[in-house]
């Protein structure tokens, strides 16, 4: 019964999947004429991608993208964890500045985007601290939250079987606030993919975001085309890696 | 410390950033890259909220912004109530709805202006990508959390699919539901205002550009720093709305 259950939703997934790229590519070739401006056949799709692929243009496109997530999501992580670390060691300090993170985290950071390219120039570094500063608030906050609600009890039984600073920290606030720390890392890491990419669309020099926008400007539909199959395919593995990251951890 | 100490601490704080940042623009910073705070109030009226282009763009991005959302309430609840319903429905299509969330749609951005043109339907359709998401998630999830036993005694008393969709299903997913609206506000903001720095040509996206470009950060905060404001208003919107809905509870 289950395994059958299973196969009929395979069948649907993958019928959906055929019936998007049979109608894709029937559409390319009925020929109307507004859908050939933004719709390019998909084996022009797929012959733009072997040749970004081995003229190198993928390559540094993407070396460029990948060490500026890379830095600003370390920043993000290091200073989202040590400040909500800290605000969650006292219950004033996080009645003081949980809202305020919090409030600032509703507001849509990329307003403030002009000014971090007025601050930090068009090349990556705009784009790293932009990144740096939208990952920073899921973190932090998401590390309150979880160093904030270990339970008292534990606290208090692991002090008076002799527990030290560092035995507390390590087998009492480590577990307990694991989880939910995590799925602010994850949250952040999305974010920080996602703001990276964004800025570098609006405004860069170099970066697949920047490639992206310069094929759609240039009106080079299947190069537009194979860039966000890329970025699809990088965003389905990067899920696949914190997925099993996740699972991991939960097992320990 | 009672509430109103740290009321009053957490407004000493914020008014401690502002008196750090007023005294750093005055005298290190240069003064084309930041503004003093209050430069910035200055410039507010009349030069920025003063000109009527700039009042034309903020309603502008309004409009879209609202049209965006209510389209991303409208179909993402009804698109999450049409997966979430059956069990087969879930398992085949919530994959791939989380699958596309996961997507960095920033990505898609100019395949959008591209399709929709440079107008506001792209900043409505971009608004909208964003915001579509986050509704259909909830709605799912707010679906899968309501009690099989209240729907099972709902239909033991002989209600029919729809009514137990009116009054079981759909007061228990008020929480889901909104915590998806919530986000979707903050989310639909972001595509708009992305497709509009992207685009930059009717609302505020051409204004903060010319500031920037300009070298105008007093005028380029005084901006960003009313659409920052609009954006607390419209999230608190939700929120009220949110209680009323939640009243029931009590």
């Amino acid at each position: 019964m289950v395994a059958q259950d299973k196969l009929v939703i395979r069948t649907i997934q993958f019928g959906i999947l055929a019936a998007l790229l049979g109608a894709w590519y029937l559409a390319t070739r009925s020929g109307a004429a507004p859908l050939k401006l933004f719709l390019p056949a998909p084996e022009l799709v797929w012959r733009e991608i072997g040749v970004l692929v081995r003229s190198g243009q993928l390559w540094s496109s993407l070396y460029v993208t990948l060490t500026s997530i890379a830095q600003a999501y370390v920043i993000a992580v290091v200073a989202g964890i040590a400040v909500g670390f800290v605000i969650a060691r006292s219950r004033t300090l996080v009645h003081m500045f949980e809202p305020v993170l919090s409030g600032m985290f509703a507001v849509p950071l990329t307003m403030f985007f002009p000014l971090f390219v007025l601050f930090f120039g068009i090349g990556p570094d705009s784009k790293v601290a932009y990144g740096a500063t939208y990952a920073f608030f899921p973190i932090a906050l998401n590390t309150i939250a979880a160093f904030s609600n270990v339970d008292e009890l534990y606290l208090r039984a692991s002090r008076s079987m002799g527990a030290s600073t560092w035995q507390q920290f390590r087998y009492v606030y480590m577990p307990g606030a694991l989880p939910v720390t995590l799925t602010g890392l994850r949250i952040g890491f999305f974010i920080c993919i996602a703001s990276v990419l964004g800025g570098e669309t609006l405004a860069a020099t170099a970066g697949v975001g920047r490639a992206t926008a310069l094929a759609a400007e240039l009106m080079e539909t299947a190069k537009l085309y194979a860039w966000i199959s890329f970025v699809v395919c990088m965003s389905v593995m990067l899920n696949l890696l914190a997925l099993a990251v996740e699972t991991r951890s939960e097992r320990e | 410390m009672s509430a109103n100490k740290i009321r009053l601490v957490r407004l000493l704080l914020i008014l401690g950033v502002v008196a750090l940042w007023e005294i750093y623009a005055r005298a290190f910073a240069t003064s084309s890259l930041s503004a003093a705070p209050s430069q910035v109030l200055a410039e507010l009226w009349p030069k920025v909220l003063g000109e009527p282009r700039v009042r034309l763009a903020i309603g502008i991005t309004l409009l879209e912004l609202v049209i965006a959302f209510a389209m991303s309430v409208v179909f993402g609840m009804l698109i999450g109530v049409l997966v979430g319903l059956t069990d087969i429905g879930r398992r085949s299509f919530y994959p791939i709805v989380l699958l596309l969330y996961g997507i960095p749609q920033a990505i898609l951005l100019p395949l959008f202006v591209l399709v929709f043109g440079l107008g506001p339907a792209s900043k409505i359709a971009f608004g909208f990508s964003h915001g579509v998401f986050p509704v259909i998630v909830n709605t799912i999830a707010g679906m899968r959390n309501v009690n099989p036993l209240l729907l099972r005694g709902a239909s033991a008393m002989g209600a029919t699919k729809f009514e137990q969709l009116r009054y079981v299903m759909f007061p228990h997913m008020v929480t889901a539901v909104f915590t998806g609206l919530r986000l979707a506000m903050t989310m639909t903001l972001l595509g708009v205002l992305l497709a509009e720095l992207f685009v930059s040509q009717g609302g505020i996206g051409f204004f903060t550009l010319l500031y920037a470009e300009t070298f105008n950060p007093s005028a380029l905060i005084a901006l960003i720093g009313t659409l920052a404001l609009l954006a607390i208003i419209l999230n608190e919107l939700v929120r009220m709305v949110e209680a009323r809905f939640s009243r029931w509870k009590e």
